[in-house]
């Protein structure tokens, strides 16, 4: 199998993803606006106390990005399990690792991606400066997929089990705590006047571990759920 | 239980070959089948029947790697598959009760989509003719979602004629089909084994293959 081919595989997942996605939009459009709700209920809740708001902003988008991220999970893997076609990936040619990168990008295009890019105008509500909307976007853009790769891991252990979808916020919700914090913790320094730099760093390198990592273990733990 | 009916003893084989040797499998606490060996050469095809509840999925998903086997091996070209991994998968084509069709998807996307995903690619032109020759002209282009459950069937078995794999192993390849398509994929699979390629698959209904080694495995 050369590596053409792999590649081929790889952009041929994104695209059935994304094609999937679009013949059914509102699987990706209920995670947004989850997101956008939660987030204005915030300042809604609290009132026009801008000291206060600007103080919560990071942390507040941060906790719904996770929450965001955590609903569309249940349907990472489970309509491919259910119609047969994880069992096809799993007996590819293909690695099923090459796959199972596939499947993450394509729901990290699908659910990262645009929190990243729609963050922004929410931080307008909590009253924060430019510079860190700016370091907002980038933290997310560096968090987001974290939380996709370690996400997938929970959804392929919990595959096929009743009630996965709160059993997959109890195992993945603990590992987000990392990424929470120096995702948070990189807007807070900006705020701050510490600088993000540190923090974008070490969020930078949990992204090179999970990216390591990430999907070998999901196809560990594939190829035992469809066992 | 040996199956098989070597014609050319003592003559070193080229081809390549599945054997199984002392397979068992267990289910919760049940043995389902213990001790079970054959061996299926180049041209051959061996039909899986038994019950309900047998065991006839349970080996046809061990023979592809899905499951593992409680004890004994089963070997491609002397090898045993967990040890071949991709080499052994760029071989075979399994087709299960599950389809791996896409609803939202429509039966050319289908066709071409899981090509792909199995590691060879076909142009639209191929993914079109196989359609039409499994009786799908015409429906080319409809979302999997309004077509029957015969017309998914044949989306499934595309696969047959567009991955160009050695080993077929079909889980009730008919259900649903109507007699027009049982005739076509009986067609389909002689043409398989007549190239030299083989066949696993289960059926309770009657394939009438022509080809002349099919050996029968009874699971019981």
């Amino acid at each position: 199998m050369g590596e053409t081919s792999l590649f081929a595989a790889l952009g041929a997942v994104i695209r059935r993803d994304l094609l999937l996605a679009m013949r059914r939009k509102s699987d990706v459009l209920t995670t947004l606006f989850f997101f956008i709700i939660v987030v204005s209920l915030f300042p809604l809740g609290i009132g026009p106390e801008m000291a206060m708001l600007r103080q919560i902003a990071p942390g507040v988008l941060w906790v719904a990005a996770l929450l965001a991220t955590m609903l569309s999970l249940n349907r990472l893997f489970a309509a491919d399990h259910a119609d047969g076609t994880l069992e096809q990936m799993a007996l590819s040619a293909v690695p099923l690792g090459v796959l199972v990168t596939g499947k993450v990008i394509a729901h990290w295009l699908l659910s990262g991606l645009p929190l990243a890019l729609l963050a922004p105008v929410l931080g307008l509500q909590f009253d924060l400066a430019t510079g860190s909307l700016g370091v907002l976007v980038v933290s997310l853009l560096i968090g987001t997929p974290v939380l996709s790769l370690i996400g997938a891991v929970g959804a392929a252990l919990t595959l096929g089990v009743r009630g996965g979808g709160v059993l997959v916020s109890l195992l993945v919700l603990p590992l987000y705590v990392p990424v929470l914090i120096f995702g948070a913790g990189a807007v807070e320094a900006d705020l701050t006047g510490l600088g993000a730099t540190a923090h974008l760093s070490l969020l930078a390198a949990f992204l090179a571990l999970a990216a390591f990592f990430g999907p070998w273990a999901t196809t560990v733990a594939l190829r035992i759920a469809l066992e | 239980m040996i199956l098989s009916k070597p014609r050319s003893v003592g003559v070193v084989h080229n081809c390549p070959m599945l054997e199984a040797s002392n397979l068992e499998c267990v289910r919760g606490e049940k043995s389902l089948f213990r001790g079970l060996s054959f061996r299926l050469e180049a041209g051959a095809c061996l039909m899986v029947q038994g019950a309900n509840g047998s065991g006839k999925t349970s080996l046809l998903r061990m023979l592809c790697g899905l499951a593992q086997p409680a004890q004994g091996e089963i070997r491609w070209d002397g090898e045993p598959i967990r040890k071949l991994a991709e080499e052994y998968r760029g071989e075979l084509l399994y087709c299960g009760h599950a389809g791996a069709v896409k609803d939202d998807l429509t039966a050319l996307e289908n066709a071409r989509i899981s090509a792909t995903l199995a590691g060879a690619p076909v142009d639209e032109a191929a993914a079109r003719q196989a359609l039409r020759q499994l009786g799908l002209k015409g429906r080319e282009d409809l979302p999997a979602r309004v077509l029957s459950a015969g017309q998914r069937r044949r989306v499934a078995l595309t696969r047959l004629l567009l991955e160009k794999r050695r080993l077929w192993v079909l889980d009730e390849p008919l259900t649903a089909l109507d007699k027009a398509a049982v005739a076509t994929l009986c067609g389909v699979i002689d043409a398989h084994l007549a190239a030299g390629g083989m066949a696993v698959l289960t059926s309770h209904q009657d394939l009438p293959l022509a080809a002349t080694h099919v050996a029968q495995l009874r699971l019981d």
